[in-house]
């Protein structure tokens, strides 16, 4: 049941809880007062993080299971929210390896339904009923990888640059409905996924500057942001760069 | 999954190749045990020189939660990877804070208790490790132990201030004090010689926290000038009406940052010693302030990246303990030492500590003075003239600073070694657990125990 809007009530789901990213997107909102949601897989191992939260900014903190590419589980994981959030952040992504994407679709096809169509099911229903409550925010993490398509990951990449096309168009729709859709393009971030890999240290973001940032962009009403500036000029960048050179590039 | 790169301790000398390794939970821990023959356990990398460096490095990083507190006995257990800055942004609004606190907030709760730190209250509370009732610990075979005083007391010493040289500390409880307030009543007092500053010291018991920076340039009648900073946590009544409605608020204040490593030797003996005298002259003679918990403590926390002053080659700590009834004497050997060399020392602290006997652990009653030096030829020259005249007065050196002294000198300023290694050896037969520093004084005895020999493993 949806809550009666009352601005008392602060409540954040993060979908994507488990990840470096959602975790410390979670402790950012706790230390502001947040109720959190954290929504992952697997939701049993986030209890020592759920524990965590609560002991350290003295708020409720749940742990939900929700898998994104499961749609037709989504009606439900949204109707049975206790609150219902007034804040609605994912970072659930699935970047395989492309070269396996590209010679197995049914990989293609996981990295598209976990980055973009899975999303969509999810957006459409909470926008709907934040489009009633005349309040809400929703942010996308979504990734510079989606502003061009580069032969290293461009089925990951494709199904970042739907999401981020997505998150346009419904910040369009709900522009007048004092309803904020963010979009955040973090670039680089020392997670666990990218353990290992060897990163530019300038170009490289802590799952915690990224929390800080995407906080800062709610409060001043932001509609897309690049976690490091520098990003977004590589990207204006290497976004107009010819076709006939870059598709020769090895960038 | 690995970084693999030139690795250093926070003075930036000095430089090993070496893969940092992440876990999350004791599952991926022991996995990580599982691949590689030797390790040692790396909190944020706040230990001066190399102890926390090797090929491989388990980082605690992403393993530190908060997992209980008990807000009727102030005791909380968290992982080893959570960072005292954490802990204090999360609990000292809800009015508590650490028993015990190094000059640095950046530091993790494994490393506290890895290097048993001290604090500005060692006269009164005594070591981080005094505040500890258990803790767990992964040893090299995989097995979780629980110790406390009384649940394997010898491995719970021997853990203290040993190290990482036992095993991975999992989880740390302790005991969190009360405050009222997140403000800190302090009282500065400056003193014209050595001889005044340690009057001072002995006639500040009272004070909670006490700490003096120290002019090691100076010589003469002014050898050992130094302020003293004496402090409390605030009461509610010593507040001002600005700030009794918030007592437990900090206001964020704005980080300086040094933003590359400045040429070797901007800090040399003439901006050293222009520095000093403007310190001293700036001091008052006496006064009272109240000030944050972040200033009084960590001052330079402000200055993110403060390391990078010294230059590409990177700095070394100097932090030796004198027993207290040859203080007088050698403190003035040490000053005169540096005065001589003129090897300017940026930061020179003084500290008087209460009686402590631990079997690694660094404090002991007595005063404590610790420098920092551009790491250079001169200057490790000089600091073998130091440790001379430290083991000469029976003292010895902070491992957690250091970065270069002898295993000589390590040997003989260590009463207890015998004893904690045969406790070690019992933890890690097969020794997997080394650093840089272990291997290079030899903490671990050299030659491992011959199966042959009837002789005991570690008796020396």
């Amino acid at each position: 049941m949806a809550q009666p809007a009352d601005s008392s009530n602060k409540t954040a789901l993060i979908i994507g809880g488990y990840s470096d990213i959602g975790l410390a997107i979670a402790h950012q909102l706790g230390s502001e007062g947040y109720q959190l949601q954290l929504a992952a897989r697997n939701s049993p191992r986030l209890e020592r993080d759920i524990t965590d939260l609560e002991l350290r900014y003295q708020t409720k903190a749940q742990a939900l299971e929700l898998d994104v590419s499961d749609t037709g589980s989504h009606a439900a994981f949204i109707e049975n929210l206790e609150p219902q959030p007034t804040l609605v952040i994912s970072v659930a992504g699935l970047m395989t390896d492309q070269a396996d994407a590209q010679a197995d679709f049914a990989q293609a096809e996981a990295m598209v339904i976990a980055n973009y169509s899975g999303l969509i099911s999810l957006f459409e229903r909470f926008a709907a009923r934040m489009e009633q409550a005349n309040r809400g925010c929703l942010v996308g993490v979504s990734s510079v990888a989606g502003d061009r398509g580069r032969k290293k990951n461009y089925i990951y990449g494709s199904a970042k640059a739907g999401f981020t096309t997505y998150l346009s168009g419904l910040r369009n729709r709900l522009a007048d409905k004092n309803i904020q859709v963010l979009t955040v393009k973090p670039g680089f971030v020392n997670t666990r996924m990218t353990e290992g890999m060897d990163l530019p240290e300038k170009l490289t973001a802590e799952p915690q500057e990224v929390a800080a940032a995407i906080s800062k962009a709610i409060n001043k009403q932001r509609n897309i942001i690049y976690v490091k500036p520098i990003w977004q000029i590589i990207m204006l960048i290497i976004k107009h760069i010819p076709e006939f050179i870059f598709k020769k590039l090895d960038i | 999954m690995s970084d693999k790169a030139q690795i250093t301790g926070w003075g930036r000398y000095p430089r090993v190749d070496g893969k940092q390794l992440y876990y999350r939970n004791e599952v991926e821990l022991a996995t990580l045990l599982e691949q590689h023959p030797t390790a040692i356990a790396r909190g944020n990398g706040r230990a001066y020189g190399d102890s926390a460096l090797a090929p491989v490095m388990l980082c605690s990083k992403h393993f530190n939660r908060v997992r209980a507190f008990n807000p009727d006995s102030g005791i909380i257990t968290v992982e080893s990877g959570l960072l005292l800055s954490d802990l204090l942004a999360a609990f000292v609004p809800q009015g508590w804070f650490v028993p015990v606190s190094p000059g640095t907030q950046f530091v993790s709760i494994g490393g506290m208790l890895a290097s048993d730190v001290h604090g500005k209250n060692h006269h009164q509370d005594g070591s981080f490790g005094q505040h500890i009732s258990a803790f767990t610990i992964m040893l090299a075979d995989q097995t979780i132990k629980t110790c406390s005083p009384s649940q394997d007391p010898d491995l719970f010493h021997a853990t203290i201030g040993g190290m990482g040289l036992t095993g991975v500390v999992l989880t740390v409880s302790f005991k969190l004090i009360k405050i009222q307030s997140s403000w800190i009543r302090q009282e500065t007092l400056r003193c014209d010689s050595l001889d005044a500053v340690m009057d001072q010291f002995e006639q500040s018991d009272h004070w909670k926290y006490t700490v003096a920076w120290i002019d090691c340039l100076s010589s003469g009648q002014q050898l050992g000038r130094s302020v003293l900073f004496r402090g409390d946590h605030a009461a509610l009544g010593d507040l001002d009406a600005s700030k009794k409605p918030a007592p437990l608020h900090l206001t964020p204040k704005r980080k300086l940052n040094v933003p590359f490593t400045l040429p070797s030797g901007v800090l040399n003996r003439l901006s050293v010693k222009a520095f000093n005298e403007l310190y001293f002259r700036r001091a008052p003679i006496q006064a009272e302030a109240l000030i944050d918990y972040q200033s009084f403590f960590y001052p330079l926390d402000a200055i993110n990246n403060w390391n990078r002053i010294y230059g590409p080659k990177g700095f070394v700590q100097y932090q030796c303990v004198i027993p207290k009834d040859k203080s007088r004497d050698a403190l003035q050997q040490l000053l005169g030492a540096i005065s001589s060399a003129g090897e300017g020392s940026f930061l020179a602290v003084l500290k008087l500590f209460g009686p402590q006997e631990g079997l690694l652990s660094f404090p002991s009653e007595g005063y404590t003075l610790a420098l920092d030096f551009p790491a250079k030829p001169s200057v490790f020259a000089l600091l073998d003239k130091l440790d001379e005249i430290t083991v000469a007065h029976g003292g010895r050196l902070y491992l957690t600073k250091d970065a270069r002294m002898s295993p000589h000198t390590f040997e003989h300023s260590q009463a207890n070694l015998a004893e904690w290694q045969a406790i070690a050896q019992q933890a890690d037969p097969e020794q997997r657990w080394q650093s840089q520093q272990s291997t290079r004084l030899a903490i671990r005895p050299v030659n491992k125990p011959d199966k042959e020999s009837t002789h005991g493993p570690a008796s020396r």
